[in-house]
């Protein structure tokens, strides 16, 4: 079953990296000015009507964000997880939000935390979880937590911190 | 299915409704007098937790919804990518507060199947266990729950204190009673205490004569009826469009359970069926939750009584300080509660994970459905619609 849906849309468009992770699972990576043409024929076509997740993985050292979404097929209980690179600079990507009518929090959401535009997505600009925000998107690599934080908040007076590895070594001796 | 009529929020004179603009978008005058904009939440006892609600209301009739999250945010997923994959553990759970269990078997279980680690049965078994004994606890707060939205306070303590002997059993077999991290890399952490199955027995007893009672509080009450049949109808149609999954699916008639669905641990080895209904409304919800609490107390009977007595509980793992995970990606789910609860994975070789994302069924009821269903809901019933999509804040702002 997923070998023939897997065929269909390689004769399609232009799919690479294709890997099977599970029996019904599987990734494959897209061409970002494809991706989502080969969302809506899976969509249409393919009977893939469960939109499950979308979320971005930041390769800072390649100059990439990777979006994914998993796309799944309720009826034959099958899973595709689609991937596109699109560059870290200009990190604006096609939105899908006609296709499902959650699309648009997860674009807003990643528009938040990974600077990421989706253009004519609805409230996409609106603050989702951050509100007066003015550092980088948080959720880059680049973005420091541990320094963040320090620099924002102080250390409660009395508490005592250790580095987990470092501590748990000392104690197993 | 035929679409029932809320007899409580539906105005016959329409005029003093707003009216779309040409983009869509309602057009609402503030000064104009006719609208009230209403914050319910975040500190609102009617809200399921750190979330809050801005209402545009006209009369007593909602006209617009918007959802405002951010109130918990603890960046989570975050902070996941910069810790070893076992300090992942305590961080995960928190995640969801409700069922906290889940987090951890999904975790361990991206890691073993990046990994290649196969889980001993046995270990199977007492994560089958812990992963109904976390539905039940957090069913003993929602059935009830439902009444407590409509001033029937008594069901609610009923399963507060029926909840806590549940957390009791979790305590003693984990040593924590909220949070367990009792699931790990590799299997679990130990195996049943003795006598536990007794004590197991003696608390699902107590929680039968609950179901009882709860049919008379609830279900036969014409209080509740009339105020949640027809109220809060999911159309059927929404279901994909939305994103809807487990009870509030199950109750618009469509069969998908995760359990049947994608079979994990045990699941294929115990005799049950999906618990479905068919009007979609407040009420329906709240039937196919209480059947799942009943099923959820035939299921667990069901597993003390196959699993085996002994066995290992941990397959071999390498040192968690130093563990590095290959190179790889994947997707896993589990039927919490709400629904289809999963983690996307990216592992990049190192020992720490490189992406952690979670899918929680929060994220589209309490957002994209939520807005949608209180359009022309009356103000009375937000926090009843509300909990009837079983909504969990933490697991939206991760």
């Amino acid at each position: 079953m997923m070998e023939n849906i897997i065929k269909d849309i390689q004769s399609r468009f232009k799919i690479s990296d294709i890997v099977n992770t599970r029996d019904n699972l599987n990734f494959v990576t897209c061409p970002k000015q494809e991706t989502i043409v080969l969302i809506t024929h899976m969509k249409k076509n393919l009977g893939f009507k469960h939109f499950v997740l979308m979320t971005a993985v930041d390769w800072i050292e390649d100059g990439l964000f990777q979006l994914t979404y998993i796309l799944n097929n309720p009826k034959k209980k099958l899973d595709v997880a689609i991937r596109t690179m699109i560059s870290r600079e200009e990190a604006t990507m096609e939105s899908a939000h006609k296709l499902w009518r959650q699309v648009q929090t997860y674009q807003r959401e990643l528009k938040e935390m990974f600077g990421i535009d989706f253009p004519g997505s609805p409230r996409v600009n609106e603050n989702f979880i951050l509100e007066g925000w003015n550092d980088i998107p948080p959720y880059r690599r680049d973005f420091q937590t541990k320094e963040y934080a320090e620099q924002t908040f102080f250390p409660r007076p009395g508490r005592e911190t250790n580095d987990p590895s470092e501590y748990m070594k000392k104690n197993l001796k | 299915m035929k679409k029932q009529k809320n007899i409580f929020s539906w105005q016959p004179d329409r005029s003093k409704y707003p009216e779309k603009k040409k983009n869509g978008k309602l057009d609402i005058d503030l000064s104009s007098g006719k609208f009230v904009k209403l914050w319910q939440g975040p500190n609102h006892p009617g809200i399921t937790g750190n979330m809050s609600l801005e209402l545009t209301i006209s009369g007593d009739e909602i006209v617009d919804a918007k959802t405002h999250v951010g109130y918990l945010h603890r960046g989570f997923e975050k902070l996941m990518e910069r810790r070893l994959w076992i300090q992942c553990f305590p961080t995960c759970i928190r995640m969801c507060v409700a069922e906290p269990d889940y987090n951890e078997y999904l975790l361990a279980k991206s890691a073993e199947d990046l990994s290649g680690i196969e889980v001993p049965e046995m270990a199977e078994w007492l994560r089958t266990l812990v992963l109904e004994m976390a539905r039940l606890q957090s069913l003993l707060r929602t059935v009830p729950g439902q009444a407590g939205t409509l001033s029937l306070g008594i069901g609610v303590q009923w399963g507060v204190y029926l909840r806590d002997l549940v957390l009791d059993l979790f305590e003693e077999l984990t040593g924590g009673r909220v949070y367990h991290m009792y699931i790990i890399p590799g299997g679990v952490r130990g195996l049943l205490p003795d006598g536990f199955k007794k004590r197991m027995e003696e608390v699902l007893k107590k929680i039968d004569e609950f179901v009882k009672n709860i049919e008379n509080l609830m279900y036969n009450n014409i209080i509740f009826k009339k105020r949640t049949i027809g109220v809060g109808y999911i159309k059927p149609s929404w279901v994909n469009k939305y994103g809807i999954v487990g009870p509030n699916a199950r109750a618009a008639g469509f069969k998908r359970d995760v359990r049947k669905d994608y079979p994990y641990l045990k699941y294929n080895e115990l005799d049950f069926d999906i618990t479905l209904g068919k009007d979609s409304d407040i009420f329906t919800r709240s039937v196919v939750r209480k059947k799942e609490l009943l099923l959820t107390l035939d299921l667990i009977r069901q597993i003390m009584a196959k699993m085996p007595k002994k066995g290992d509980i941990k397959a071999s793992t390498p040192n968690v300080l130093h563990w590095k995970i290959p190179k790889g990606e994947t997707y896993v789910r589990s039927e919490s509660s709400r629904g289809e609860y999963g983690f996307y994975t990216v592992s990049d070789g190192s020992k720490t994970p490189r992406r952690i994302n979670l899918r929680g069924p929060s994220y589209t009821h309490a957002i994209s459905l939520l807005e949608r269903l209180l359009i022309n809901a009356n103000i009375a019933d937000v926090h009843s619609i509300m909990v009837s999509l079983q909504t969990c804040p933490p697991e939206i702002e991760r």
